[in-house]
């Protein structure tokens, strides 16, 4: 008589509508604070959800309501000391845990606050951004192809037999070609226990219910028990297999010219990129080189926080970059990215090798290249030779210049800006 | 008669479909001995998810859509991921048959409370209580709502989101605006809807063109009638005027914000029994599961549990305890139950003098007198014994700004008890507690401008975003609207104008 309705496997998100509704309609709101959080975050948090406040002003719902002033007469429990007709002052800055007050973890109590889940949030982040010659790689990419199971067929090599589908369609198949003979051999086993009970085994009637036994059994066992017809093989067939992996190279001057404000600024720029392509591929190998007067690959932690001193020499982390593409990314199958950061100062003669390398060896491998120079003074020599580069390179390669943290999010941008 | 053996239910903390059936059988027995009249009910398990999506949509199963379900949405699913929540863990419907939410993460003893408290506690309140009876129509909201959310949808279709979503967004500033208080509204049905929608649109057009009629006016008629106001009388239900009088709105426009009016109607019960609702299901889920164990049925450690989760529904913190937002209506509502029985089954003398009718009488008589006839308001001014209020420690503060200081009111002694018990039932006065608005006048002959009038009590203002209200009035009316406030000395003061 009761109902008990089990409803955990409905639709779950009855709400996605309305959510993204809401999402739409604070599209400008939500993007500021959008670009505020990421400025707060380091890289690969950003990888999942994030927690961002839009101000409630924005999206009140106002409905009329009184206002404070007026006589007001309000009932209270938990009366501890007052009589009628006492006088006391206000209460000064509201006790009592009423009034607004700020949350322990520092959003403003008007604010609200809300989750966007990664993809909202990198929609709305990198909308009107598009990574450039995505296309071209994607396409000419899909050169691998790949098995996939595809149900069953009848024909096929001994070794992809399946057989659980054999066997079950074998049973199958004796119970429906047995099924009549059974029931009447029970029938038959039955008509003879009860001739046998009147009669001799020499009665003829036994003896016609005897042979036809025997013949059915004989029909019966003669129906095999696997038959090639039940043979049942799993199908494979082949599937294109576009490819959705990339590596981003971070390539990083660790020189004493660089310092942590620097470096910080150049890891935001990292975040940024390492972000962007997150959307588009499904994995993503990042490869961290730093260097001074020589490179080496190292990992995240080492990357941003270790600092040498000394010269700079550019080509030498461009000449690492192009052996660990040879070693590990030479296959085609991987859209390479890289981005370069450094403030501009390099050894003299060196920069002229670093055209070189770029113009010849790199640029051909690469979707794209983003050099970004942190500095605040005249560019010198090493952005000379890269507006060459850039010349030559039209379309994959970028460069840009960065006073402080906040040109980074514009530069970003421009640099990403869809082109039509 | 044989008694039939009684086991024990079963225990342990997991629930399964089965331990949910045993206790709903077991708890309604023991409801129909009491007496409790409900609707057919129907339990519904759900995940997590899915309550923050009821939530979200007022707890109705189907709803139309729109951004601001989307904003509850998030923020109570940012609440609960940060913990500073519990999701409540019942939702129940006023329908019939009513449905009752149990989330799968409660343990069995909590499904329990939910059963005992939700299907039995609040569906008997709903088909009982008289707002309920007079006001909605159990047997055809969720109909309704079908029709709300298809009509609203196909709105979207055909005149664009984003006018339907400016649309809603007025209507739902003036949704508390939105209800009668005194008349009763027709009764709801799909397919009635459906059939009169049409009729209907092609009626109010040409009402509102009669009203709206550009001939000159005849020689000789006029001189006093422009002095006529229209309405004649004042207008509490705004949407409804706005729905069959503003001159622009086009027909789908006039069927949306009906949907919303009739919603708030629907809902306008909820909001006037608070205390009785929720004190009402508190009191029972508390009986019935008590009786549940003196029968022996359930062990001590389900007890434990359930009254854990108990204590803390009805705990009122004091007014300067940090945890103190306001009345705890489940504290207030059960308390008062609980000394109704009191009153009832051992009365005092205090309570004789002050309940003669009631004192000693049958208590299931007087709880389903009580439960059928009263509001929060009456129900309080009628019940609250001064017993209750010493319990409670109730005291008034009154805050005059004409006054540098705060003075403390009638409080729970022999001479505050009546006063105090007024203030009290007068803070539970939807009428008092929300501003009185009303339609004033429209202006037939000049700009159409639409007067609205506020009648201030105690001298209150109206909170400072009252324009951006008076923005939304004005976008659904189509013409300036004007606010004016009626102070208590007659005193008429203009207080904005949109449009």
């Amino acid at each position: 008589m009761i109902r008990i309705v089990d409803r955990r496997f409905d639709s779950k998100n009855k709400s996605s509508v309305n959510r993204s509704r809401f999402i739409q309609r604070f599209k400008g709101q939500i993007k500021k604070a959008v670009a505020d959080s990421i400025d707060r975050s380091g890289i690969r948090d950003l990888a999942e959800g994030k927690r961002i406040g839009i101000p409630g002003r924005d999206i009140a719902e106002p409905q009329f309501s009184t206002g404070a002033g007026g006589v007001r007469e309000q009932v209270l429990p938990g009366n501890d000391r007052f009589t009628t007709g006492e006088t006391f002052d206000r209460p000064s800055g509201q006790g009592g845990g009423r009034g607004s007050k700020a949350s322990p973890d520092g959003e403003g109590m008007d604010d609200f606050v809300f989750t966007l889940t990664r993809d909202e949030f990198l929609d709305i982040f990198f909308e009107e951004l598009a990574l450039p010659n995505l296309l071209k790689r994607h396409l000419a990419s899909i050169t691998e192809f790949k098995r996939v199971r595809a149900g069953y067929s009848q024909t096929g090599v001994p070794t992809n037999i399946n057989l659980v589908r054999t066997m079950r369609g074998a049973a199958g198949r004796r119970v429906a070609v047995g099924g009549p003979q059974r029931a009447r051999l029970l029938e038959l086993e039955a008509e003879l226990a009860r001739l046998l009970l009147g009669r001799g085994e020499s009665d003829p009637e036994v003896k016609r219910v005897r042979l036809e036994l025997l013949r059915l059994r004989a029909r019966m066992a003669a129906v095999p028990f696997i038959d090639s017809f039940d043979l049942r093989y799993n199908n494979h067939v082949r599937v294109a297999q576009p490819t959705t992996q990339a590596v981003m190279f971070c390539l990083m001057d660790i020189s004493g010219s660089m310092d942590e404000q620097k470096k910080n600024i150049a890891k935001r720029f990292f975040t940024l990129l390492y972000l962007f392509l997150i959307r588009t591929y499904e994995h993503i190998d990042v490869v961290f080189i730093r260097h001074h007067t020589v490179a080496e690959e190292v990992d995240e932690e080492n990357f941003f926080h270790s600092r040498e001193t000394g010269g700079t020499v550019v080509s030498s982390a461009l000449k690492l970059m192009r052996k660990v593409i040879e070693q590990r990314y030479a296959s085609g199958l991987w859209n390479i990215y890289g981005a370069q950061a450094s403030d501009g100062d390099n050894w003299l003669e060196d920069s002229a090798l670093c055209y070189d390398l770029l113009h010849e060896k790199i640029l051909g491998l690469v979707q794209f290249y983003a050099y970004i120079e942190i500095a605040e003074d005249t560019p010198q020599n090493l952005w000379e030779e890269y507006e060459k580069v850039q010349s030559a390179h039209e379309g994959v390669f970028a460069m840009r210049r960065i006073k402080s943290v906040t040109d980074i999010y514009p530069v970003f941008h421009d640099l990403f800006k869809k082109r039509v | 008669m044989p008694r039939k053996k009684i086991l024990p239910l079963p225990g342990g903390s997991e629930w399964s479909f089965e331990a949910i059936e045993a206790y709903d059988e077991a708890i309604g027995r023991i409801a129909r001995n009491c007496g409790l009249e409900c609707y057919p009910h129907q339990l519904e398990i759900i995940s997590t998810e899915q309550m923050m999506d009821a939530y979200a949509s007022i707890g109705m199963p189907v709803y139309y859509h729109h951004w601001s379900f989307g904003k509850q949405f998030l923020a109570t699913e940012s609440r609960y991921k940060r913990g500073s929540m519990g999701l409540a863990y019942e939702i129940v419907i006023n329908s019939d048959p009513c449905i009752a939410y149990l989330m799968e993460e409660n343990t069995l003893p909590m499904q329990a409370l939910v059963i005992a408290h939700a299907a039995y506690g609040h569906n008997s309140f709903f088909k009982g209580n008289h707002l309920f009876k007079q006001w909605t129509s159990a047997n055809a909201i969720i109909d309704y709502l079908v029709f709300a959310r298809n009509f609203i949808a196909d709105c979207e279709e055909r005149h664009g989101q984003e006018a339907v979503e400016r649309l809603l967004d007025s209507c739902h500033a003036l949704m508390n605006l939105g209800v009668d208080r005194y008349k009763r509204a027709p009764r709801l049905s799909l397919q009635k809807e459906q059939a009169r929608q049409r009729e209907r649109e092609e009626y109010l057009q040409a009402q509102v063109n009669e009203i709206w009629r550009t001939l000159p006016p005849q020689p000789g008629k006029d001189g006093a009638a422009e002095e006529k106001r229209f309405p004649k009388e004042p207008e509490e239900n705004i949407l409804y005027f706005i729905e069959k009088n503003a001159p622009l709105l086009e027909p789908w426009q006039r069927e949306v914000i009906r949907i919303v009016r009739k919603i708030a109607q629907y809902f306008h019960p909820q909001r006037q029994t608070q205390v009785m609702n929720e004190g009402w299901a508190s009191f029972w889920h508390y009986t019935l599961l008590n009786t549940l164990y003196d029968e022996n049925r359930v062990s001590d450690g389900f007890m434990f549990e359930f009254l854990q989760s108990h204590t803390n529904v009805i705990y009122q913190p004091p007014y300067n305890s940090r945890w103190y937002s306001s009345i705890n209506p489940y504290a207030l509502g059960f308390s008062m139950w609980r000394d109704l029985r009191r009153i009832c089954e051992q009365p005092t003398d205090e309570d004789r003098e002050w309940f003669p009718e009631i004192a000693g009488s049958d208590w299931r008589a007087t709880f389903q007198f009580a439960m059928h006839n009263f509001k929060d308001e009456s129900f309080i001014a009628q019940y609250l014994s001064p017993r209750l209020m010493r319990e409670f420690r109730f005291f008034t503060v009154v805050d005059d700004d004409a006054s540098p200081k705060l003075r403390v009111g009638p409080i729970h002694d022999d001479q505050g008890y009546q006063t105090l018990r007024q203030r009290l039932s007068d803070q539970y006065n939807l009428g008092s507690r929300e501003p009185n608005i009303q339609v004033w006048n429209m202006d037939l002959r000049g700009d159409r401008a639409l007067t609205l009038r506020y009648f201030s009590y105690q001298r209150r203002p109206l909170q400072g975003d009252f324009t951006d209200v008076l923005g939304h009035v004005a976008h659904l009316w189509g013409f300036p609207v004007r606010l004016e406030e009626q102070t208590a000395s007659g005193e008429i003061n203009r207080l904005g104008e949109k449009g």
